[in-house]
Parts: structure tokens; C-alpha cells; sequence
């Protein structure tokens, strides 16, 4: 593909009624709305235009893009002027190409004629421009007032403004408040002296830019510009492939130079981000040829012997052997798998087909456990699917917007951007968090009622704003009776109806007066259109599903399911979450979520994989940790994951892993666990590989190899060795094959080929013969399982309660620039916004305890103590704390305690006690990772040096 | 497995079916989360651990897990 896009001008418009019109002679019939540009481009006439662009509302500031209309005066700008019906339009004539010579005489007047050194040469709507308008001669000269001597700001890691090539076209303007919402830039001063600033006139780096790009982007001219393409030149070719880091899972154009990126552009025709991006999927990919990578297969007898460079067939052999070993001395089910969520489709589907075909058991999961497991139980419990019920696109229908416990602008910055839009169209907002997180106030928007709970208090919100919807008449009749199940409907309103449940019983123990929860119940019940999203502030607690349940109940009795603008969304937090989650990555479930159980199920898959399958659920991560460290789990293969650092109770992980005999791990660095591993099997990123991803909406997007892998093997390819290497063959030659097999064996996967994403880009499953296109809404006309099950869902306060030890309770989250356990997005610039995790405390709180902005404080909980640097700050309340946890020095998660999800085991990452207190050392955790990291990268070096 | 980790899990899971007006229902409830979930060496230790007395177990933890049916060794070697 060419890395030229064909820019329709203005955006689409969509409308039932149609309006037709001449364009040049031609006859040209669009929707009503539509602008002259914009039909006029759709039939093939491109007129000249800078200001406009068909991300943009148009702004009619250029004068480049003037038309004739026959009956009217003048020259009407075609961006601007909508179309009617019956219009006679001329878009050449002489004396529209006077107008836009002297228009373009006048840019170029003010613009440094350095075209065949600039960076944007050949790529550069100015420059096109001047072409096509036949411009030959400036006659104003440039010895008076211009901006060419305007400094270059160069102060962001990722691109630069060069004022002297500014056309103040304001698309940047217009780009970071529409499309991003940010509103970081302005244009300052009037007529000749107007400029773009970013803030106050400050640099990019300290005004409110979140650096998603999105003005570099829309700029016509060289003035924002990558530096990525400054330094390497302009590329020859693109691939469309779809964005590694988040659940949003934008598609994007890598545009190459041979085997090299240059820029990641977002892809207009993307269906997830429809041409946006933050800051994660645009720029920070330079970990892929980062030096840390390793792409040599290693090995050592222990942990603490140096690695030994060994070639594929050796890795695999030792590591197949090892397996066989453990499993003849201590049974079948004494070795199991882990998946990742960062990984393909197709790659955790052949993990967990090598688990159950090849080792014999069900021992496989993956890291959803340790994040929306919850979703999974509590959506198939309730509506009969795991997954969330809308697309992206839905939002654009919705009156009301509930977020609960999700940070979209930090965590799903994409979509956050989508909801920031529609919120400033009018649809009101309901933030449930701990946190006073940055969508409750920012530009034109500001939320209707943030419900600020204590954590861990989330059931009895729900529960509560569920009672008042039912004690005062406000539920969906018609909707409950045609639609759920009414004997579970009649238990659930007798539980939910009780004043125990009422705003003013639960309000001493969530924190949130009673009359916020009134209106915010009322709000959402009669508002319209409502549509509840959340994330892992919703899932990470003890009742995890509990809460999960009680959001489905609330949208049900709303009648808020089935259409869009509503509907029950979980913003999932890494790419393919939900992908890992449908191949059947868990211990219970064959893909498709059909339980180990089912004969009929499993007689299906036996039949394919021509092996017999153990009908017995396996263990889940936190289980294979427990066994490991009673020896009845001694061997493990994990691909993409760093269960040492993201999983809780640290200690309790890595004593597990060095109690284990084999422990293999497939990754792209030498993360934290396979600082504790036997074999190291080199991964390949996302660059690197074919395959496919599925986002949070149940969309399924091609993932495509623009270079070679650096180890020389595709990740699925490994798994195959592995999996031939145990005697169980695999012989896939492309991982399209593996997705033909997926569609075979799962019903929701039917309609899914690679043939079809090609054509149509992406697909939301379920896909099969009635949904040959995919599914945009579920449960349109009735839910997956039949009728809508409500589910009683008591409230249960957590264990993890404050004491006079530990008096505050400590929650977690992310941030924006970082993502997960940081190992991709910590190696590369974007540690300039955030290079280690710090501690948020209430202003209060640090008083007494005499902690200043900035100083060093031990946290120590039930589990462990860390050490962190404090920020003082009124996000977060009296009483609670927060902390990221993207460096795995920061030990976030030795202080989290092992508490998890009655259902689904997910870790009670949000809530634990803790007491925090000035300190002047690194904790003693902190001293023994130092020592051990530094042993194992030591012993990593002498390997690399012996290889030298 | 240490055993108190299996008895928090099912204690855990008792109380979200505590909730269930019809006591049959709710061991049913208990009985069925941790067959469907539980891999069978869990589900051994905390029968053998209900039928020593069951120390630490909930009342709803202690019946439902009575009632669970024997895990046969063969299904895990
Ligand atoms: S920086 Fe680019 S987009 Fe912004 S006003 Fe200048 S030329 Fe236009
Ligand atoms: S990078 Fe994004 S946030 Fe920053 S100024 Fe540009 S559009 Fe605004
Ligand atoms: S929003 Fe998510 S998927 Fe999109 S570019 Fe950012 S990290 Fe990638
Ligand atoms: S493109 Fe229409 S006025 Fe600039």
C-alpha cells in the first residue's frame, strides 16, 4: 500500500434524505449535509483546499477552496457551503484560479522555500498545492516581516513544531480539541501576528499536551512534524496492522522504509479508532529493536548458573524432556501454561491446545485472571456471554455515560477521547471511582455526579442505586417482563427493595451521601440512553463478580440492553484480553466458553485434535503457585507474561517459581520471571508476527509482520516446536490456519476467516451464518442465554479492613503514558512523563504523618513493605492512597495481599491496609530485588560474553 | 495445597451464596462453583479437610463441601 491517503475534505455526514446536485457537468448525488467539497472529491473532482480535512469540522479559513455556484454571488468556500439540491457548481474557472494564486502567493510569501531539504518534501499539502494552482512567481518578496526566524520547539521525545513553516490553518487547533479533546494549543494574537501556542505559550512538554498526535496529524506543512521522519525521511510503503499496547485496539498504517518503521500513522479507515491515537500506539514502539531484546534461545540447569546460548532444537528438546520428566515423577497434571493477553489469537489458542492435547490436562490460563476473569463470570451469568454487549461506535448514542472504576482518558485514552466528545455534545456523565479522575472536570466537561466511594464499597453502590431505581418506580417494566426471566427477576427485586440496601443505610459505609446516589439513579433511569462502562476498579476486588453482576442487573432493570447507546461495556485493559479469554485460555473453558465438562463440547474438539481430553477442570494461576509450593506443580511454559511482577503477594510468586523445576518462558526481554526460568525462548512483537487481536468491543483485527522476526521465529511457530518436540504434532504453515481451525470448532468464530478481515478490515464476533458481517450489538432481541438473569448480589465487605496499624487503604491504576508492567513502553521516551511509580496522598494524611511533597515513604501492608516517593495531592481522599505499578522496582504488588474474587480468584489488587510513613532506605524487599536482579542480569552477561 | 488458602476460597464463595433465601439452593450453589472450578486435587484436600472436622470452614462451606462427590486419583495422575 502507498502512504498517501485521499482526503475527502470534510467529514462524512449521514442522513436519510439525499440531495442532488451538478458538479462540473456532473451529476453527483449525496447525503443532505454533505458539503460541496466533500461530494465533489467523492465524484473525482478534487478542489484545492489547506484548512479543511476530512477528520475536521471545516473552518472556512484558507479562501483556497472558493467555487462557483450558478444564481449565487461570489465565491462561496466549498468546505464550508452545504450542498443543495439542483446546484450548478463550477470548481475551475479563470478567475477562481486567479483567487487561489494570489491566496497561495500569499503562504508562500511567509514560508521558507526550502522544500527539497524539508522533512514533510513530498508529502506536503503546501507544497501540493502550489502545484496544483499553477503558482510560478511571489511577488511580496521576503525581506519583509515574516516568521522564518520563529525557534523550533523540540521539547516533546516524539516530534517538533517549527513555527517558521506555520500556516495557521489551526487544523492542529481544531484536531487537538475535536478529535482529542485536550484543547492544549490556541492560536495567539490576530491577522499577520497570529500564531499556534501550545498553553501559556510554553513549550509542548509542559502544556496540557498529552502527545497523542493528533495535530501532527492534521498539519498540512512540516510545521509539527515526527521526529522519527526527520531523521529517516519519508517512507515508501504502509501496513495496516492494529496497535499492541491497549484494549481499544486502534488500527494503524506502519509506514516502512524497507524492514524499518518509520511512523505509525492512525488508520482513517480504522473501525476501533476511526483515525486517532495516544501517545502509546503512535509513537512508543522503539522497544521492538530496543538493545534489551534477546533472540537467542538460552538455557541453564538453575536459576542461579549463568545462561547458555543454545540453538532452537537444543531449547525445545531440553524443554520438552524437562516436561516429560516432571510429568513421569509426578503426574500428568504436574506441568501446565500460561497465555498472555498481549498475544495473538492464534498464538493463546495454541497454547492451550499444547496444555490439553500435548501435556494432557487443563493447567492453562492466562493473565485475564488477574484482571477481568470477573467480566467473564458475571456476563455469562447474567446475559449468557462473556463479553461486552456494544461497539465503540454505540457511545455516539448515548444520554448518559456511568464509568465505574475505569480511567478511559489514561487507561483507553481512543476511546476516552470518543466519550469526551459526546459529553460535549450534551450526554451527561456519572463517574463512580475512588479517585477524582481527570474525566470528572476537564475542558467542557464535567460530570453530573461523581459518586467518590471508599474502596472496596462498589457492591453496595450498585446495589444501592439498583434500590432506588425499584423502591421509586423507575424500572423498565415492559423490558424486565418480555425480556428476563421472571422467577430470578421476583428473588432479586425481594432482596434488592430491602432498606438495607437503601442509599441511607449503606451511606456510613461507601462514603457517598445518600441524595448523590438518589439523583444519579434517577439520572440514569431516566436520562435516555444509558450505557454503564467500567474496568479493573470495578473487577479487582473480593467481589469482583458480585459487582459485575450487579451493573448487568442494574442495566437490565433499566431496560438499558439490546440497542445502541447502552449496554453494559468493559473496557478491558491490555490488546487481546478478550481474544485470550474467547481461545479458551482458561482452566474450565474449551474456546468459546464451553465448559471442560461438556461431553459434547469436548467429543468435538477430541474429534479434531484426535486425542482424548481430560473432562476435569484444571488450575488457575493463583492454584499453580499454591501447588507449586506443596511440589505437586513443578513445571510451567509461559508465554508473554510476568506473573513476578504483575501478579500479587510478590514473595509468595516468586518463592513458587523457584520452587519449580522448569520453569520456560517465551518473551521479547528477560522480564522478572524469567529471571527465575530454566529456559528462555525469545518472542517476536507484534511487528513481527501475523495473527489477530480482538478489543474490548469484540472486534477481531488483522495483525500484520512488517519485518522479520529479530529471533527468526514467529511465536507460534515456537509453539509448535514445543508442542512436536512433546509428540503431540502440530503442523500449521500460517496462522491463518490456525484461525480456519478456531472457526471449525467455535460457533461464535464461524463467519471468521482471513479472506473476510482482508476485505472487511475487521469483524466483531459473533460471526457465523446468521452474522456473516459480525455483531456490533448483542442481545438485540433477546440475550445469549434466552431470558436476562438477575442475580442477588449481596454486599460483603471485604476482609482487608483498616486498623490502627494499617489505616489506610491503599488501590491501584495506571497511567497514560505507561502501559502494564512496563516492559514495552519503559523502554522507549515515554519515561520523560513518568519514570517511577509514586505514592498519592491526601494533603491531610501526609500532615500528620509529616510527609512533604516529593520525600521518600516505606508502605507496608499485611504482606510486605515497599518504599516509594510521594505525591501530595486532592485526587485522591482522605484516607486512601494510590499508586501505578509500572516498574518492578516500585513493588506494588509486594504490599497487595492475596484476597481475591470469590468467584474467578482475581486479585484484590484496589483495596489493601496500609500504614505509610517518611523512611530513608529502600525497603528490605526492595534491597533483595536489587540483588537478585543484579545477579541475574550478571549472569545474562557473562552468557552474552562468552558469546563475544 | 496449604489448606487454609482452600478453606478462605470456599469460605469466600459461601458467603456470596448466603445470600439465597432457599437453603437448598444456596449449598447447590457452593456445591456446583467449586465443581465447575475447583481442579481436583483442591477439591480432595478440602473434602478431606470437611470430613477431619472442617476446622475454619463456614456452616454452607462445611455441607457443600461434604457433598462433594470423590475425586478418583486417576483423574490427576
Ligand atoms: S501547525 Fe500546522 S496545522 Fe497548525 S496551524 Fe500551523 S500549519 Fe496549520
Ligand atoms: S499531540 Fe495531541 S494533545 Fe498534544 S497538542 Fe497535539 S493534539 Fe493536542
Ligand atoms: S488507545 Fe490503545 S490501542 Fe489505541 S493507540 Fe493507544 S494504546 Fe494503542
Ligand atoms: S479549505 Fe475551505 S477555506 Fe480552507
Amino acid at each position: 500500500m502507498g502512504i498517501r491517503y485521499i482526503d475527502l475534505g470534510t467529514p462524512v455526514r449521514t442522513s436519510e434524505r439525499e440531495v442532488t446536485l451538478e458538479i462540473d457537468g456532473t451529476q453527483v448525488t449525496v447525503p443532505e449535509g454533505t458539503s460541496i467539497m466533500r461530494a465533489a472529491a467523492e465524484a473525482g473532482f478534487s478542489i484545492p483546499k489547506l484548512c479543511a480535512t476530512d477528520s475536521l469540522e471545516p473552518f472556512g479559513s484558507c479562501r483556497l477552496c472558493l467555487v462557483e455556484i450558478e444564481g449565487r454571488k461570489g465565491f462561496p468556500a466549498s468546505c464550508t457551503t452545504p450542498v443543495a439540491e439542483g446546484l450548478v457548481v463550477r470548481t475551475q474557472s479563470s478567475a477562481l484560479a486567479k483567487i487561489r494564486r494570489n491566496v497561495m502567493e500569499l503562504y508562500i510569501s511567509d514560508h521558507p522555500l526550502d522544500c527539497l531539504t524539508c522533512s514533510a518534501n513530498g508529502n506536503c499539502e503546501l507544497q501540493d498545492m502550489a502545484g496544483v494552482v499553477g503558482l510560478r512567481e511571489v511577488r511580496y518578496g521576503y525581506e519583509g516581516a515574516n516568521h522564518l526566524d520563529s525557534p523550533k520547539d523540540t521539547s516533546n521525545p516524539y516530534f517538533t513544531f517549527d513555527p517558521s513553516k506555520c500556516i495557521v490553518c489551526s487544523r492542529c487547533v481544531r484536531a487537538c480539541e475535536e478529535t482529542q479533546g485536550t484543547f492544549a494549543l490556541t492560536i495567539d494574537g490576530r491577522g499577520f501576528g497570529s500564531v499556534v501556542s501550545a498553553g501559556q505559550n510554553e513549550d509542548f512538554m509542559d502544556s496540557e499536551c498529552v502527545s497523542c498526535g493528533a495535530c501532527v496529524q492534521a498539519c498540512p506543512t512540516a510545521t509539527l512534524m515526527e521526529k522519527s521522519v526527520i531523521e529517516k525521511g519519508q517512507a515508501e510503503r504502509s501496513v495496516v496492522t492494529t496497535c499492541a499496547y491497549c484494549g481499544v485496539g486502534c488500527s494503524f498504517r506502519a509506514e516502512m522504509q524497507g524492514t524499518e518503521v518509520v511512523r505509525m500513522v492512525p488508520n482513517k479507515d480504522g473501525h476501533a479508532n476511526h483515525g486517532h491515537s495516544c501517545v502509546k500506539g503512535r509513537f512508543a514502539i522503539g522497544y521492538a529493536t530496543h538493545k534489551d531484546r534477546i533472540t537467542q534461545p538460552m538455557i541453564r540447569a538453575s536459576i542461579h548458573d549463568p545462561w547458555k546460548q543454545v540453538t532452537w532444537d537444543e531449547a525445545i528438546a531440553h524443554a520438552a524432556s524437562e516436561f516429560r520428566r516432571i510429568q513421569a515423577e509426578h503426574g500428568r497434571g504436574a506441568v501446565g501454561g500460561i497465555t498472555s493477553s498481549r498475544c495473538t489469537n492464534e498464538e493463546t489458542y495454541l497454547v492451550q491446545k499444547l496444555v490439553r492435547a500435548a501435556f494432557g490436562n487443563n493447567n492453562v490460563d492466562t493473565c485475564a485472571r488477574v484482571c477481568h476473569s470477573p467480566t467473564g463470570y458475571g456476563l455469562k451469568t447474567t446475559l449468557g456471554e462473556s463479553a461486552g454487549t456494544q461497539a465503540f461506535d454505540s457511545v455516539e448514542k448515548s444520554d448518559v455515560i456511568m464509568v465505574i472504576g475505569a480511567n478511559p482518558t489514561d487507561g483507553h485514552p481512543v476511546f476516552g477521547s470518543r466519550m469526551k466528545r459526546r459529553l460535549r455534545e450534551g450526554a451527561k456523565l456519572i463517574v463512580i471511582d475512588p479517585r477524582t479522575i481527570d474525566l470528572v472536570r476537564s475542558p467542557h466537561v464535567s460530570a453530573s455526579y461523581h459518586l467518590k466511594l471508599r474502596p472496596g464499597t462498589n457492591v453496595a453502590v450498585v446495589n444501592a442505586l439498583a434500590h432506588v431505581v425499584m423502591t421509586e418506580g423507575l424500572w423498565n417494566e415492559s423490558f424486565v417482563e418480555a425480556r428476563c426471566d421472571g422467577h430470578a427477576f421476583a428473588k432479586w427485586r425481594d432482596f434488592i427493595v430491602d432498606p438495607q440496601n437503601s442509599p441511607e443505610a449503606l451511606e456510613s459505609e461507601t462514603g457517598v451521601p445518600a441524595e448523590q446516589i438518589r439523583g444519579a439513579a434517577r439520572l440514569f433511569a431516566t436520562g435516555g440512553n444509558a450505557a454503564i462502562y467500567y474496568g479493573l476498579g470495578v473487577t479487582e476486588h473480593s467481589q469482583g463478580s458480585t459487582m459485575v453482576m450487579g451493573i448487568a442487573n442494574l442495566a437490565m432493570a433499566t431496560g438499558n440492553i439490546g440497542r445502541e447507546g447502552v449496554g453494559v461495556n468493559p473496557l478491558r485493559g491490555q490488546n487481546n484480553v478478550q481474544g485470550s479469554c474467547d481461545m479458551g485460555s482458561f482452566p474450565h473453558e474449551l474456546p468459546g466458553y464451553r465448559h471442560v465438562s461438556d461431553q459434547i463440547t469436548r467429543q468435538l474438539f477430541e474429534g479434531e485434535w484426535s486425542v482424548r481430553l481430560e473432562p476435569e477442570p484444571g488450575l488457575r494461576i493463583p492454584n499453580m503457585l499454591d501447588a507449586a509450593l506443596d511440589g505437586s506443580f513443578r513445571g510451567i511454559y509461559i508465554e508473554g507474561e510476568d506473573i513476578a511482577q504483575s501478579d500479587p503477594d510478590t514473595q509468595h510468586v516468586t518463592a513458587a517459581l523457584e520452587a519449580m523445576e522448569c520453569v520456560v518462558v517465551q518473551d521479547i526481554f528477560l522480564n522478572e520471571t524469567a529471571k527465575y526460568a530454566h529456559v528462555f525462548l525469545p518472542g517476536a512483537t507484534f511487528l513481527e508476527k501475523n495473527g489477530t487481536f480482538t478489543n474490548a468491543e469484540r472486534r477481531i483485527s488483522p495483525v500484520r509482520k512488517v519485518m522479520p522476526p529479530l529471533c527468526g521465529k514467529e511465536d507460534w511457530e515456537v509453539t509448535q516446536m514445543l508442542s512436536n518436540a512433546l509428540g503431540y504434532p502440530m503442523n500449521y504453515s500460517h496462522p491463518s490456519e490456525i484461525m480456519d481451525e478456531i472457526a471449525r470448532l467455535t460457533p461464535t468464530f464461524a463467519g471468521v476467516s482471513y479472506d473476510k478481515l482482508e476485505r472487511l478490515g475487521s469483524l466483531q464476533w459473533p460471526c457465523n451464518a446468521e452474522a456473516p458481517e459480525g455483531t456490533p450489538t448483542m442481545h438485540v432481541h433477546e440475550f445469549v442465554r434466552g431470558k436476562g438473569n438477575f442475580v442477588v448480589t449481596r454486599y460483603v465487605p471485604t476482609e482487608e479492613r483498616t486498623s490502627r496499624k494499617y489505616p489506610l487503604i491503599l488501590t491501584t491504576g495506571r497511567i497514560l503514558s505507561q502501559y502494564n508492567v512496563g516492559a514495552q513502553t519503559r523502554r522507549t521516551p515515554n519515561v520523560v512523563w513518568h519514570d517511577e511509580d509514586r505514592l498519592e496522598i491526601h494533603p491531610s494524611d501526609a500532615e500528620v504523618r509529616g510527609v512533604r511533597d516529593g520525600d521518600w515513604v516505606g508502605v507496608r501492608s499485611r504482606a510486605g513493605e515497599t518504599v516509594l516517593r510521594a505525591v501530595i495531592t486532592e485526587r485522591v481522599q482522605p484516607g486512601v492512597v494510590y499508586t501505578t505499578f509500572h516498574f518492578p522496582e516500585s513493588g506494588a504488588n509486594v504490599i497487595t495481599t492475596d484476597n481475591s474474587d470469590w468467584a474467578t480468584n482475581c486479585p484484590e489488587y484496589k483495596v489493601t491496609a496500609v500504614q505509610v510513613e517518611p523512611v530513608t532506605q529502600p525497603s528490605e524487599w526492595q534491597k533483595r530485588f536489587r540483588s537478585f536482579s543484579d545477579e541475574q542480569l550478571a549472569l545474562l552477561a557473562r552468557q552474552e560474553s562468552q558469546e563475544a | 495445597m496449604e489448606i487454609q488458602r482452600l478453606v478462605k476460597m470456599a469460605n469466600d464463595i459461601s458467603r456470596f451464596f448466603e445470600a439465597e433465601p432457599d437453603h437448598d439452593e444456596a449449598v447447590k450453589g457452593v456445591l456446583g462453583h467449586i465443581s465447575r472450578f475447583w481442579d481436583p486435587r483442591m477439591r480432595r484436600e478440602i473434602a478431606e479437610h470437611a470430613a477431619a472436622g472442617g476446622s475454619g470452614l463456614t456452616d454452607l462451606a462445611r455441607e457443600a463441601v461434604s457433598r462433594l462427590p470423590p475425586v478418583t486419583e486417576a483423574r490427576t495422575a
